[in-house]
């Protein structure tokens, strides 16, 4: 029986999430650490990072460290027409850190929805991914976004992919100076200037958020977009955690990878997202595959910084014996444990230990 | 409580003067000591003085929920923040300076000494020329002056200094100013009072302007 008191919060959630996503129907997928390095060349677009850890294996195949788990997923999952994979995960990838611009061995735990994918599987795996973060901590947001609208705005401003790029760059950083400078500097007229920038305010609880969308998507492809993020919206009315569900159109992840909604969790304590995810339809064609495919990352190792409580001391008990006498000691140390106490039992005192109260079983003790 | 990364030296003076006008003051910060950090539970504020390079840092990590920072801090370190505000002071330019009438041929690398070698690399990459970045820390006019470097990439104010040591300015990279940013996390849970602050702080930033 597993003694829940002793887990850190990251093996926690690794269990609760397993049992979660199994509840759904995501099978648990186990994957090798190591993967070709022509998988992810000929695929670089779609990772987030394109430094990766390679060696020579021993016939003298260059492998890869994997910085990226989806890619495998799809690469070894079968085609069904009309059907889709749910799978699920928990493995380490091996990528650059944003913060530390060093590489980084990364607990992921997520799932991916692949294949004929319908509005129900958007529901179901935004609704997951708010579930995941409740079950880690009652205080998060989950911001929910979506790229269609985003850039369905950007191509009617302007058809310069470069200035699209810069402009969203403002976008994902709530920038609306440089922002309305760049838009001036380019030509872009002053009616669509304003609404980019109207819209880097629109944030926050999903029915706001498209009731004041709803002027601003004026062309075709911004107003199927709105449909579907209205879509989602009804489907979420009964979820328990719709007021933590926000929409936020900063939140633009890498556009190379998704289209259509992507995602981003935080929980509060944590400096930075530890959720991500969204759909990536792209990827799937690119690997010669139809339909589509949701999906997100949970980052487990950030859940380290999440109530951390140092304890006063490392064992209850420091239980000092004779080598003579392990039989004592045995005894002992049971009798102990059996109390609820932890026990560190040792022959001398140890340098760093820090222990609640002393047991001597030595003779020179006793005396 | 908000906390707010306030670079240390004349730009975190100007900086609190308008937090303090837009009613976050913080009377203990003006008592003349060694302290860093400063708190009005009242108002729910702290802030502390930290170097200017290091703001966008706390920032990022989340020590501060919000502060202030040079957009060439900014430029440099491509922190991953909300830029929510130009406060449109300590404004300056980022800028290609060179000994006065020297002309770049074109046909060598170019040697450019610098402190922010991520600007200038930039810079150059986009007009497809080839740099030998030389990274300084500090004193960074005497470069061409002494042979180690043909330009500098530097701020600049007033220019006083450049025309001291005989340089002059041949191209602007990018206009500086000091913009409000925040934590992108603490934006998601502290909304309200981040907005707030943001709001007051854009109200004194058109004050700023017409008084120009």
């Amino acid at each position: 029986m597993i003694d829940e008191r002793v887990l850190k919060s990251e093996e926690r959630a690794v269990y609760a999430l397993r049992s979660l996503y199994g509840k759904y129907g995501y099978r648990a997928y186990k994957m090798s650490k190591f993967e070709e390095y022509d998988l992810y060349v000929r695929n670089k677009d779609f990772l987030i990072s394109d430094r990766i850890i390679t060696f020579n294996d021993t016939d003298g195949k260059l492998m890869a460290l994997k910085p990226d788990v989806t890619l495998s997923i799809i690469k070894n999952l079968d085609e069904q027409p009309g059907c889709k994979q749910k799978v699920c995960y928990n493995e380490n990838v091996y990528r650059v850190s944003g913060s530390t611009r060093q590489f980084k061995e990364i607990m992921q735990a997520g799932l991916e929805c692949i294949g004929a994918l319908d509005r129900y599987d958007l529901y179901e795996v935004v609704s997951l991914a708010a579930e995941s973060l409740a079950l880690i901590s009652e205080d998060f947001v989950l911001d929910v976004s979506h790229l269609g609208i985003l850039t369905a705005m950007l191509e009617e401003s302007s058809g310069d992919v470069q200035l699209r790029r810069e402009l969203t760059r403002y976008i994902a950083a709530k920038n609306p100076h440089d922002l309305e400078r760049v838009c001036r500097e380019n030509g872009i007229s002053p009616e669509k200037t304003a609404a980019i920038c109207k819209f880097i305010g629109i944030y926050g609880d999903m029915d706001s958020v498209l009731r004041r969308l709803e002027p601003l998507c004026t062309g075709e492809a911004a107003r199927a977009a709105l449909a579907e993020l209205e879509q989602l919206r009804k489907l979420l009315d009964d979820c328990p955690w719709k007021d933590k569900i926000h929409f936020d159109f900063s939140i633009v992840n890498d556009m190379d990878y998704y289209n259509g909604i992507v995602f981003q969790g935080f929980l509060s304590g944590i400096c930075e997202s530890v959720l991500s995810g969204g759909q990536y339809d792209k990827l799937i064609q690119k690997m010669g595959r139809s339909g589509g495919a949701v999906g997100f990352a949970l980052y487990l190792d950030l859940l380290e910084d999440l109530g951390r409580t140092e304890r006063d001391r490392d064992v209850d008990v420091l239980l000092l014996y004779d080598e003579e006498d392990a039989a004592l000691a045995a005894r002992e140390t049971k009798r102990l444990i059996g109390e609820g106490k932890s026990v560190s039992a040792q022959r001398a005192i140890p340098e760093k230990l820090r222990y609640g109260r002393v047991l001597d079983l030595r003779k020179e003790g006793r005396v | 409580m908000i906390n707010v990364a306030l670079p240390k030296g004349r730009l975190g003076e100007s900086v609190y003067a308008m937090f303090e006008t837009a009613g976050y003051e913080c009377p203990a910060i003006k008592e003349n000591n060694r302290k860093l950090i400063f708190e009005n539970e009242a108002v729910g504020i702290r802030f502390f003085w930290v170097k200017p390079s290091d703001v966008s840092i706390y920032v990022e990590r989340g020590s501060a929920d919000i502060g202030v920072a040079g957009k060439d801090i900014l430029l440099e370190y491509q922190p991953d923040i909300y830029e929510l505000l130009d406060l449109n002071i300590g404004k300056c330019r980022m800028a290609v300076a060179a000994p006065r009438g020297y002309h770049d041929s074109g046909e060598r690398t170019l040697k450019v000494a610098t402190k922010f070698s991520h600007i200038a690399s930039r810079y150059y990459a986009d007009r497809g020329r080839d740099i030998d970045i030389i990274k300084l820390n500090g004193s960074i006019e005497i470069a061409p002056i002494l042979g180690l470097s043909d330009v500098i990439v530097d701020i600049v104010e007033t220019g006083t200094t450049l025309r001291e040591n005989d340089l002059e300015v041949v191209a602007t990279v990018v206009p500086i100013s000091a913009r409000l940013i925040a934590n992108k996390a603490a934006f998601k849970f502290k909304t309200k009072q981040i907005e707030e602050i943001t709001a007051k702080l854009k109200g004194l930033v058109v004050k700023n302007d017409s008084d120009l």
